[in-house]
């Protein structure tokens, strides 16, 4: 959206009433104070509407059988810009390849999504959710228990065909 | 009602002493609260909600949180003058109230109790003098914190308050004449038997209104604050439990100043309409109004009669202390010089015209053998109502009211009428 500057001429201020104009703004500024419309959101009450494409921290998808979607392809630390996943990959009698330690530094995380985009089996997603705080900074970082736990809702990824989300 | 034995008025007094602090210091806290709320609704946010009920509980927590903070003393601040300020500040802003009557008189086994601190014979005056102290305690706090905008700050109160200050006497001066005296509890019974003195009155009401905005440092005439240029003024140095003396300070005048507009212009605790409160002094006994035949009607004091003037008193003063704050979240803050200016060369010669007007007034009328009584009232409602209109046309003549219009709007001309 372009800036558009909206040039007003003031009248001097020898020109300009008292009692009136004082009037005038109290009726405005009564009309606001008895609107029950208000603009403030109470927020743990009324909790924040978030956009289908909004990326929060991070979630593992599982199998039906509880063990992690990921196959330890090393996609997602090789693309990850802040270098905060750190991913030691295993295999196992069948040559399944599965993740022994999967962590990602949500401090350093920057929730660019590209984790995301690159994972081939639908894995690790970027989710809808903000709401963090912790006690220690030990706990920012998230083992593959911890990402496996989480429940909510995964964002949403771009659609070439539909560029604006509509 | 029999007089109080001396007993019984030291007890009362003390009593009531100890009720008008505690009452005043609620009111204050709730005035913040309620500051905060409207300013909130005005800015259709909606304010402190979160600490109790609707917020209520949030000047508690204030408080609190302004007991435990650290206090900063700034090193060349001159130390004695420094924490003098701030006792100086509160001290007159709270004492002003012991002469505001605020119900009618209590019947107690003991006798009719007042209900007022001090029943002063001279209850106009100890308020401008007390009221005027203030202005010592904003000064000495800006003085010493050794600042620069702290020291404007002072000095922009002083001169100020000492400019209104005139503005504010006079402005009462037809009160005292239409009283007849300078007593606050006579000029109560005066408006409960004819009108209240906003009619009779009223450019001396809109007069005494803006001079007692300017004197409590209120905006638009916030210049010893102006936290866009002063940063905020003479506390900008204090912290914790001083600032919130400074706060409450500002906060206590207000709310006398509402009182005492309650008090002098709406009657007082008078409830309109309504003759069973009407407790007049009238040869060393109460009455509560004349028969017709002009017989005094004894007073029947009661419990309830005194709890619904105290309604009725503390309604008044809290529509004023609305008024308040609505204009504070409307206006902006004046210009130095335009409040200099509107001080001396608009104000103290209205108030000086206004007294004369009123004066004159009054002497025609007893001339004429009308002293007292509805036409004596309601003549000097029409002088007055010429009166405030002719300040409002001069005030207002050819000026503007849309401060800020856009120009292509302000200067299209009318549309053309079509034949």
């Amino acid at each position: 959206m372009a800036i558009s500057v909206k040039v007003i001429r003031r009248p001097e201020a020898a020109r300009s009433s008292y009692l009136r104009a004082a009037l005038k703004g109290m009726s405005l500024t009564f009309r606001h104070m008895v609107n029950p419309r208000k603009v403030t959101r109470s927020y743990p009450e009324e909790p924040t509407e978030l956009h289908p494409r909004w990326r929060g921290t991070h979630r593992m998808e599982v199998h039906a059988d509880g063990r992690p979607k990921c196959v330890a392809c090393g996609l997602c630390p090789t693309v990850c810009p802040a270098n905060c996943i750190r991913l030691v990959g295993g295999e196992d009698d069948q040559g399944n390849r599965y993740p022994i330690v999967y962590e990602i530094d949500e401090f350093r995380c920057i929730f660019c999504g590209m984790c995301q985009e690159v994972c081939p089996v639908e894995a690790i997603h970027v989710g809808q959710h903000f709401e963090n705080a912790e006690y220690t900074r030990e706990r920012f970082v998230y083992d593959l228990d911890r990402l496996m736990e989480q429940e909510h809702p995964v964002t949403a990824l771009w659609d070439p065909s539909d560029p604006a989300s509509e | 009602m029999n007089e109080l034995s001396p007993t019984a008025f030291l007890i009362a007094a003390a009593v009531k002493v100890l009720a008008v602090f505690t009452a005043l210091m609620v009111a204050i806290m709730y005035a913040t609260w309620a500051e905060r709320r409207l300013s909130a609704f005005i800015q259709d946010r909606l304010g402190p909600n979160r600490v109790g009920p609707f917020g209520l509980l949030q000047p508690i927590a204030d408080g609190l949180k302004n007991i435990i903070k650290e206090e900063t003393d700034p090193a060349t601040a001159s130390r004695f003058f420094f924490v003098l300020g701030p006792m100086l500040s509160i001290m007159p802003a709270l004492v002003t109230f012991a002469v505001i009557p605020f119900a009618a008189p209590l019947p107690t086994p003991w006798g009719a109790v007042d209900m007022i601190v001090a029943d002063l014979p001279v209850g106009v005056l100890y308020i401008l003098a007390i009221g005027s102290l203030g202005v010592y305690g904003i000064f000495l706090g800006g003085w010493s914190s050794n600042n620069k905008y702290a020291l404007l700050g002072g000095l922009r109160a002083s001169a100020q308050m000492v400019s209104y200050e005139v503005g504010l006497g006079l402005s009462l001066i037809p009160v005292m004449m239409l009283a007849g005296n300078v007593t606050l509890t006579r000029m109560v019974a005066d408006q409960q038997l004819g009108l209240w003195y906003i009619l009779p009155l009223s450019l001396g009401f809109l007069l005494f209104l803006i001079s007692a905005f300017a004197e409590t440092n209120r905006l638009p005439f916030d210049m010893p604050e102006a936290e866009s240029e002063l940063v905020t003024g003479y506390h900008t140095e204090y912290s914790s439990m001083k600032f919130s003396m400074f706060f409450i300070a500002e906060y206590a005048h207000v709310i006398t100043a509402s009182a005492l507009m309650a008090t002098l212009f709406l009657g007082g605790w008078d409830i309109p309409f309504w003759s069973g409160d009407n407790f007049i002094p009238y040869e060393g006994g109460l009455i509560s109004g004349f028969t017709a035949a002009g017989d005094p009607i004894p007073a029947q004091l009661s419990i309830w009669t005194t709890l619904l003037t105290l309604g009725a008193f503390m309604l008044k003063t809290a529509f004023f202390v609305v008024l308040y704050i609505w204009v504070r979240w409307t206006l902006p803050r004046f210009r130095y010089d335009q409040v200099m200016h509107l001080g001396w060369k608009v104000m103290l010669p209205t108030a000086l015209a206004y007294v004369m007007l009123v004066g004159a007034t009054i002497l025609v009328l007893d001339q004429l053998g009308v002293s007292g009584g509805p036409g004596f009232a309601l003549a000097l409602t029409g002088v007055s109502l010429v009166a405030t209109a002719m300040f409002a046309l001069y005030l207002d003549r050819g000026r503007i009211i849309t401060g800020a219009a856009p120009a292509g709007r302000a200067a299209r001309p009318a549309p053309a009428a079509h034949p």
